[in-house]
């Protein structure tokens, strides 16, 4: 193999608690009485605080996996558990952000980022709903509906509305997907930021290869249809990343030739 | 006029204006050319209306129509949404109960005169249960629909949020179905007022529509038929008009066409 990759097959995490940990989960669909397999042997351990990538063709499998963290699937065999304890259904510790197309429409800005506050005191649900407004950069459309926002707005606003519960993991389901390329270079260096700044866990889904080496602490490169894990690379580059720093380039290539892509276009 | 091109301001008013003359004009000349005795021409249904403004029966027989649909039609809708949101939210007791309703749904109003009758004799009574049952079907359809339709995406973020079934009901999909539930209340306030006037020929005696028949009967006064007409076509279309301004509401514009 030409290129110099860390690997790490069977990722044994010493530094931090592990979040969350995924133990040989399987899974199957039935439809019309035939059985299809989705997702194959899946191992996987996340630290606390650690940005994970799930890389995969389109229709590999790659959502189900993450929706079966977030509990809203249950796996066919095997287990998942967050901080030790088995999923068992979605819960407000953890939230799933859809593509921009998951805000509700009926409500303001201020409501939509307000939405899983209710049980708050009035004047702390208030003090929430500012600050994280501010972080998404939404000052001045607090009373704004979302069919008045850009497509970035709205994933911002979906982004502010998850992480207002403070949950202690997001799950992101290709949230940038449907932005244009410009827009979705600002929102990565935005979801950095906040990650930054509030360390939670993130276990994000994409198709895309940049992307992928851009955020991540590791990529976990899965295989198509059955889903199985093909390789788990660590992204040892700090943030700011480079773009052209040539270990980008190595591992991004790494990658590029793993899935099986001549990386000429 | 190109379909595309937003029409200058005056041409807004102009082309229906023209066309409404048009009808005027033709109905004018049809009635002239054709030496109709019994059919009247616009000028003489002018005449006609304006007898009827200076009677004050005009103005009672509008209230008791509009008190009518406004009783049905209320009843239809405090019974309607609830049982739609119901049958929405469960798929299973909508299988159960759809076969039948479906077979219910189709037949006209009209059909139900001599049933509605029987249950509530002649009077008011039969006639807001002939508009009830015409509001009813579109309204439960309509809710049956907007709860199904309402995208999982947003379901699931209402679970992932911690809601109780009852909240995601109220907070989730309540809200999202409620452009379509509009849609259906529209609708079903067409129909309503169509049915008054039908029943308003058979069960009771006043109203708009006993306006009508009772002008034909009473002397054969067919200019006081029409301008009853045209005053119940004015009147649906300003509770049409009426109806639509709450699609402007800013938390259901998102669901309606044209929404910025």
């Amino acid at each position: 193999m030409p290129y110099t990759m860390s690997f790490t097959e069977d990722a044994t995490p010493t530094m931090t608690a592990t979040k969350l940990s995924v133990d040989h989960v399987n899974m199957t669909f039935t439809r019309d009485g035939k059985t299809t397999p989705v997702l194959e042997d899946i191992n996987l351990e996340v630290r606390e605080g650690e940005f994970i990538c799930l890389l995969g063709p389109s229709g590999c499998g790659k959502s189900t996996l993450l929706n079966t963290m977030a509990g809203f699937l249950q796996p066919t065999s095997g287990a998942i558990r967050i901080d030790g304890e088995p999923v068992t259904g979605p819960d407000a510790r953890r939230i799933f952000v859809f593509q921009e197309r998951g805000v509700f429409p009926w409500l303001t800005v201020e409501g939509n980022i307000g939405f899983g506050l209710a049980k708050l005191p009035r004047d702390e649900r208030a003090r929430r709903i500012t600050h994280y407004i501010k972080m998404v950069g939404l000052e001045g459309f607090e009373q704004s509906y979302p069919n008045e926002l850009s497509g970035g707005m709205k994933q911002r606003l979906e982004v502010a509305r998850a992480l207002a519960v403070n949950p202690d993991m997001l799950f992101l389901d290709e949230p940038f997907g449907a932005l244009d390329s410009i827009t979705r270079l600002v929102m990565r260096g935005e979801l950095l930021r906040i990650w930054e700044a509030e360390r939670k866990t993130i276990i994000f889904v994409t198709h895309d290869i940049d992307e992928a080496v851009q955020l991540a602490d590791r990529v976990v490169v899965l295989n198509s249809r059955p889903a199985s894990i093909q390789q788990i690379v660590e992204i040892d580059i700090p943030h700011p990343r480079n773009l052209s720093d040539p270990r980008y380039l190595e591992l991004r290539d790494g990658i590029f030739q793993q899935i099986g892509l001549a990386h000429k276009v | 006029m190109n379909a595309l091109a937003t029409p200058k301001k005056w041409e807004q008013y102009f082309w229906p204006l023209l066309a409404c003359a048009l009808f005027l004009a033709l109905w004018h000349y049809a009635v002239l050319w054709s030496h109709t005795r019994i059919f009247p021409s616009p000028r003489e249904v002018e005449r006609g209306m304006v007898e009827l403004i200076h009677q004050h029966v005009l103005w009672g027989d509008i209230a008791d129509s509009l008190r009518r649909v406004a009783i049905g039609f209320g009843a239809a809708v405090l019974l309607g949404v609830p049982i739609g949101l119901t049958l929405g939210w469960y798929p299973a007791a909508d299988q159960v109960v759809n076969p039948t309703m479906q077979l219910l749904r189709p037949i006209s109003p009209i059909a139900w005169i001599p049933v509605s009758i029987i249950l509530f004799g002649v009077g008011d009574d039969a006639a807001i249960f002939l508009i009830f049952l015409g509001a009813y079907f579109p309204i439960v359809v309509a809710c049956i629909n907007g709860v199904s339709n309402v995208p999982a995406m947003y379901r699931r973020a209402g679970r992932n949020f911690g809601l109780t079934p009852a909240e995601l009901l109220r907070k989730v999909i309540f809200p999202a179905a409620l452009p379509q539930i509009l849609i259906g209340l529209r609708i079903a306030l067409g129909i309503a007022w169509l049915v008054v006037v039908a029943a308003e020929m058979i069960a009771v005696d006043s109203g708009l529509g006993y306006l009508i028949i009772d002008s034909r009967n009473s002397g054969k006064r067919y200019d006081l038929v029409v301008a009853a007409m045209l005053l119940i076509g004015v009147i649906g279309l300003i509770l049409d008009l009426a109806f639509r301004r709450l699609e402007r509401i800013k938390s259901v514009r998102w669901g309606f066409r044209n929404a910025s």
